[in-house]
């Protein structure tokens, strides 16, 4: 079976060969941020794509079709056209942070974006307190969010910006504690273990009910993390104009736009990664045909191919769903999934007490 | 090759993508000064008075929530990756703690702090 580890495993060797020491680790410090740049804008640029072909579906309608093959190029001319847009920057706003907002967004996404296991040695960093460090650099968005609303000194603006700030704090918990659940299963909190793990037998599978609450749970609370579909508060068209990016234009709205679609790639690859057993094919026990042509099939395509379904999920519920209030917002969280999540944690530990 | 070094490679390349996106847009992009472009947006008349104003308490009480049982998480989080060692005990010692971050939401939830007014 062909895995990265085998690619980089090699590219280390022969830079060792032929380089220094020093040079070697410059050259493979520029690769990994060059390839790790390079997924993140052809992926931002099919998943804006996808979005827009499925939410056209769901309306009955076509989506783009002009450019490239059933409109496939669309996102790149849309890419160019908003890098020849003017960044206009108003009178009263706060200059720094105003731009810093962006910085610390991309950040953040880019951040939790490299400690995500593609295939085996196929990741930036490979922490040994990976879901902890998944938690506390993606919150770090939400520091970007609340400096953009604040610095732009609009009404919009900053009431986006509260609002969205409420909002990704309060189900950061639940995402914590579901994620907490599979720490308490697996006994460790480095990804590439947890994915090695579920060599035997995926999470969600392994896990029981107590699994199977904590994914619904981390679905439901990711996908508030986003700010998209029924949790679209910050950024409700009808009553904030764009919320918290308001006062952005160019590329600097741009980047917002790149974050949150990336965000939404992150949350569906770690719910893959710690539920649906990652770049690991799925076996049945006994099958032996079954497990075989499961293992003919590249590891890397079966990362992708969980993320995307759970890509597709996010955006059949942010087309499916009308909005929620804010209170409603609130109560989900803190009154259903908190208490929730709290009996799942003892729940699991049980679950675990019991398979020993 | 360590972790914390490729950490710093991944912040470098956030910072350098977006400091070359800027770049490249402010090389490509137009520029045409006009006062009235600087003006906040609104639906055609001018914004009356200032942006930064007290905010609704609410939100505060929400983000005070949130540090409390934040806080509880990372606290937690070394006692699940352990768990597997420490078996029943382990169970029942951190029963009590939940038990008492639980009547803290009780308690919240009594006093009305999860309420949206």
């Amino acid at each position: 079976m062909f895995h990265f580890k085998q690619l980089t495993d090699w590219i280390d060797a022969m830079l060792h060969t032929y380089l220094s020491e020093g040079w070697a680790l410059f050259v493979e410090f520029v690769i990994v941020g060059v390839a790790m740049l390079t997924v993140y804008a052809v992926l931002a640029l099919l998943l804006i794509w996808a979005e827009r072909k499925v939410c056209a579906f769901f309306q009955c309608r076509l989506g783009p079709t002009r450019v490239g093959p059933f409109g496939m190029f669309q996102s790149v001319a849309d890419m160019i056209k908003i890098l020849l847009k003017e960044i206009i920057i108003l009178n009263h706003v706060d200059h720094r942070l105003f731009r810093l907002a962006g910085f610390l967004v991309i950040i953040a996404s880019l951040c939790t974006f490299g400690a995500i296991p593609f295939d085996k040695g196929l990741h930036a960093i490979d922490f040994n307190i990976g879901v902890f460090y998944l938690l506390a650099v993606s919150s770090l968005g939400v520091v970007g969010i609340l400096l953009a609303g604040w610095s732009s000194n609009s009404k919009y603006t900053m009431i986006g910006a509260m609002r969205s700030g409420a909002q990704l704090i309060s189900y950061e918990l639940s995402c914590g504690l579901s994620l907490m659940t599979i720490v308490i299963l697996s006994g460790t909190m480095q990804l590439s273990q947890i994915v090695e793990m579920q060599s035997t037998g995926w999470f969600i599978f392994k896990g029981g009910i107590p699994a199977l609450i904590a994914f619904v749970v981390y679905l439901i609370a990711g996908h508030a993390e986003t700010n998209r579909g029924p949790f679209d508060l910050p950024e409700s068209e009808s009553e904030l104009t764009a919320g918290y990016h308001t006062e952005y234009s160019g590329i600097q709205f741009g980047f917002f736009y790149l974050a949150e679609y990336l965000n939404m790639f992150i949350i569906a690859a770690i719910a893959s990664t710690m539920f649906l057993g990652g770049w690991m094919p799925l076996h049945v026990s006994g099958w032996d045909g079954f497990n075989q042509v499961m293992d003919s099939i590249p590891p890397v395509i079966w990362f992708f191919g969980k993320t995307f379904c759970c890509v597709f999920l996010a955006l059949w519920v942010r087309w499916s769903f009308p909005r929620l209030r804010i209170d409603q917002l609130l109560k989900l969280e803190w009154k259903i999934l908190m208490p929730i999540s709290f009996l799942n944690i003892v729940l699991m530990a049980i679950w675990v007490l019991l398979l020993n | 090759m360590s972790n914390s070094a490729l950490f710093l490679v991944v912040l470098v390349t956030a910072v350098f993508m977006v400091v070359a996106a800027l770049c490249m847009a402010i090389w490509l992009a137009p520029k045409s000064t006009n006062p009235l472009k600087g003006e906040p947006y609104e639906c055609g008349i001018q914004t009356r008075g200032p942006s930064w104003v007290q905010f609704k308490v609410g939100y505060y009480l929400i983000a005070i929530l949130f540090l409390v049982f934040d806080v509880e998480t990372v606290l937690l989080f070394p006692w699940a990756s352990i768990f597997k060692t420490l078996g029943a005990d382990g169970l029942i010692l951190v029963s009590f703690f939940i038990t008492i971050l639980a009547l803290g939401l009780v308690y919240a939830w009594k006093k009305g702090a999860l309420e949206w007014k």
